[in-house]
């Protein structure tokens, strides 16, 4: 019978090899899939794999997917690093994007480009003061980290609704639930011009290198790590888990409000009910399978960013679902979980 | 008055789904795994219970179609988290954000559809009491079913000794391994039951409570039957209560609205999040309350000879 048994120490080459792997998997039992539909499984593969990037403009879209992917996977990574269990993103980048489309609907024709950084901040404080909720439930009252931050994302939707079927709703606009489009001045300046990718992807890149010095290069980040995993080993060293709880919600918030309010002030331009597309669940998928490194989170920001287009394309050349790229990104991190197994553990054959 | 009554039989109906997949929940805590795919599961349970309904006719065989997509899921997750020793917050996560993407996926085609609405059992007599009649007797027979599973749960955990060998095993696993009883067998038991709960629960939702399916219907009802655990400190009958409760919030809103409560609609919906938040702040406020009654192992992994 096979068998696990511990190894001695982690393998550090299955680390590596265990997300290819797992995304190994996923494709196998997409092309299962695909032949089981009855579509041509090479033309799957195509469309998933090869469509996104076999242009420029494909690749710009590429990008402008895997940029909120990126800068929300990077503050989970530090959150989950930190042993803080926020789920809730999604409802984090809701907030951000509430917030930023506050202040673009007070923008007229005489306002200045200031009000980019101001919408770009506003996202950040929305996003922080949700996660914030969080963190303060769990640390004056020890109430669970993980529904607290679910139970706020259904919270958030219904705030986005009532603004926006209420209050908000463009006078306008058809009856349609959504707000007036923004002022131009408050759009997010593009990094291409003919494409929608924007200054959001050089601050994700920017965030990239933020949080890789901050993890591994600095004192607090050290602190931070150590207060998640082992809170009675950091109470021994004089950190306090405590201050890696905040800090940990605090910086996913922001980023997934930071996220809200480049997608509402760059590739939306208002805000409807059709804000919430999972991201925030989604980058849970691509903080783990980038091993909550920054670098690696790249590149699986731009995979899951792949599933994504791919889903769309699904629907319009294969007559799939759209909604088969969640499938595929759950199965992708149950293979990742599987294959990560091989790290601690090694295969044998005993009788 | 005769509002009043049917408010308090809509919330009983309400609890009842909650109640069900809580007490599978319970289930699973009790031998120590937490399971946070309950989304997932009761996501897929519904709508393999309304495919079921839709071909077959059978609202009986929906419920045997959502419990064995429950007992399924629940099996390949605790494969992962009792075989594969893999982290059981992560994949129960993995678990839920597959079954919502599953679900939506498989569950395109049956969208149009509809499902008769199902008539009340009356029970004979009772039912024809005036308001309390009306309140507590008319009901599908689920809704009794799930008080009769809380009293079998409470006798099997408390009064027989497979429920002492599942409650050891969510105390000290190693103690359990070392009298000679096979733990992950056991676990990975006790996780498809709580599956198979979680799948009915979801199967009632798409065919008898709201018939029809629609993706993500579940709204989160899974995630609440996580936090009434925690609610109920891990005991059968409090659960139940804590449910009943929260089916009470969660038709509270549509009973403002019928009466004519000027608030914006939203707000109302919001109540049920809401209501699990603050309760979830109370009851985790004293964390002597918690500690005393939670599966000391839960959530951590157990591998024999290690």
């Amino acid at each position: 019978m096979l068998r696990l048994e511990v190894r001695p120490q982690p393998s550090k080459g299955w680390g590596y090899a265990s997300p290819l792997l797992a995304l190994a998997i996923t494709v196998v039992i997409g092309v299962i899939l695909f032949a089981v539909l009855g579509k041509d499984p090479v033309r799957g593969l195509q469309v998933f794999f090869w469509e996104p990037i076999k242009s420029t403009y494909a690749l710009s879209e590429l990008m402008v997917k895997a940029t909120p992917l990126l800068i929300i996977a990077l503050g989970l990574a530090v959150c989950f690093r930190s042993n803080v269990w926020n789920i809730g993103a999604e409802g984090q980048y809701i907030l951000g994007a509430i917030f930023a489309a506050g202040v673009a609907l007070t923008a007229d024709k005489t306002t200045g480009p200031w009000i980019v950084p101001a919408v770009l901040a506003a996202g950040v404080i929305g996003g922080m003061l949700w996660a914030g909720l969080v963190a303060l439930l769990r640390d004056r009252f020890n109430a669970n980290e993980i529904l607290v931050s679910l139970m706020l994302v259904y919270v958030a939707i219904q705030v986005l609704n009532f603004l926006v079927y209420g209050p908000w709703k463009d006078p306008l606009g058809y009856n349609f639930p959504q707000t007036k489009t923004f002022e131009s001045v408050t759009q997010i300046p593009k990094l291409i011009q003919g494409s929608r990718v924007n200054i959001g992807l050089l601050l994700a890149l920017a965030g990239v290198a933020a949080v890789w010095v901050f993890l591994f290069r600095t004192y607090a980040g050290y602190a931070q790590l150590v207060g998640g995993l082992a809170p009675a080993a950091a109470r021994y060293a004089g950190f306090s888990s405590r201050k890696a709880l905040w800090t940990a919600l605090l910086v996913s918030g922001g980023t997934a409000g930071l996220a809200g309010a480049l997608e509402v002030a760059g590739p939306i331009g208002q805000l409807t009910p059709y804000v919430p597309a999972g991201y925030g669940f989604a980058a849970i998928i691509v903080a783990f399978v980038g091993r909550l490194h920054p670098v690696g989170i790249v590149f699986s920001a731009i995979l899951m960013s792949m599933f994504y287009i791919g889903g769309e394309l699904a629907q319009s050349r294969l007559g799939l679902p759209k909604s088969i790229t969640g499938v595929f990104q759950g199965l992708l991190l149950f293979a990742l979980l599987a294959c990560d197994t091989l790290i601690a553990y090694r295969l044998v054959w005993k009788k | 008055m005769e509002s009043i009554a049917l408010l308090f039989a809509a919330s009983l109906n309400a609890g009842t789904v909650l109640a069900i997949a809580s007490l599978g929940l319970l289930i699973n805590e009790k031998a120590g795994i937490v399971n946070l795919g309950a989304e997932g599961m009761m996501l897929c349970a519904a709508l393999a219970g309304f495919a079921t309904v839709v071909h077959t006719g059978s609202t009986a065989l929906g419920f045997v179609a959502g419990m064995g997509a429950g007992a399924l899921l629940a099996a390949i997750f605790g494969g992962l988290v009792i075989w594969l020793n893999t982290n059981q917050y992560a994949t129960g996560l993995a678990l839920s954000l597959f079954g919502a993407g599953f679900s939506a996926f498989a569950g395109s085609r049956y969208v149009q559809e509809k499902l008769p609405e199902q008539s009340q059992y009356a029970i004979p007599f009772l039912s024809d009491i005036p308001l309390l009649g009306s309140a507590l007797f008319r009901h599908h027979p689920m809704v009794y079913a799930c008080v009769a599973l809380v009293f079998g749960l409470i006798w099997f955990l408390y009064r027989t000794r497979a429920g002492l060998v599942l409650r050891s095993v969510g105390e000290s696993p190693e103690s359990a391994h070392a009298l000679g009883y096979p733990v992950r067998r056991i676990r990975l038991m006790a996780v498809m039951a709580g599956g198979a709960l979680c799948g009915l629960a979801g199967a009632y939702v798409s065919t008898v409570y709201t018939p029809l399916w629609v993706e993500g219907m579940i709204a989160g009802k899974g995630w609440i039957a996580l936090a009434l655990t925690t609610f109920a400190t891990w005991r059968p009958a409090r659960v139940l209560l804590g449910a009943y409760l929260f089916g009470g919030v969660t038709m509270l809103q549509f009973h403002l609205q019928g009466i004519g409560v000027n608030v914006p609609s939203q707000f109302l919906t919001m109540m049920p999040y809401l209501a699990t938040i603050v309760v979830l702040v109370l009851i985790s406020r004293n964390p002597t309350w918690i500690r005393i009654n939670m599966p000391t192992s839960i959530g951590k992994p157990f591998y024999p000879g290690a």
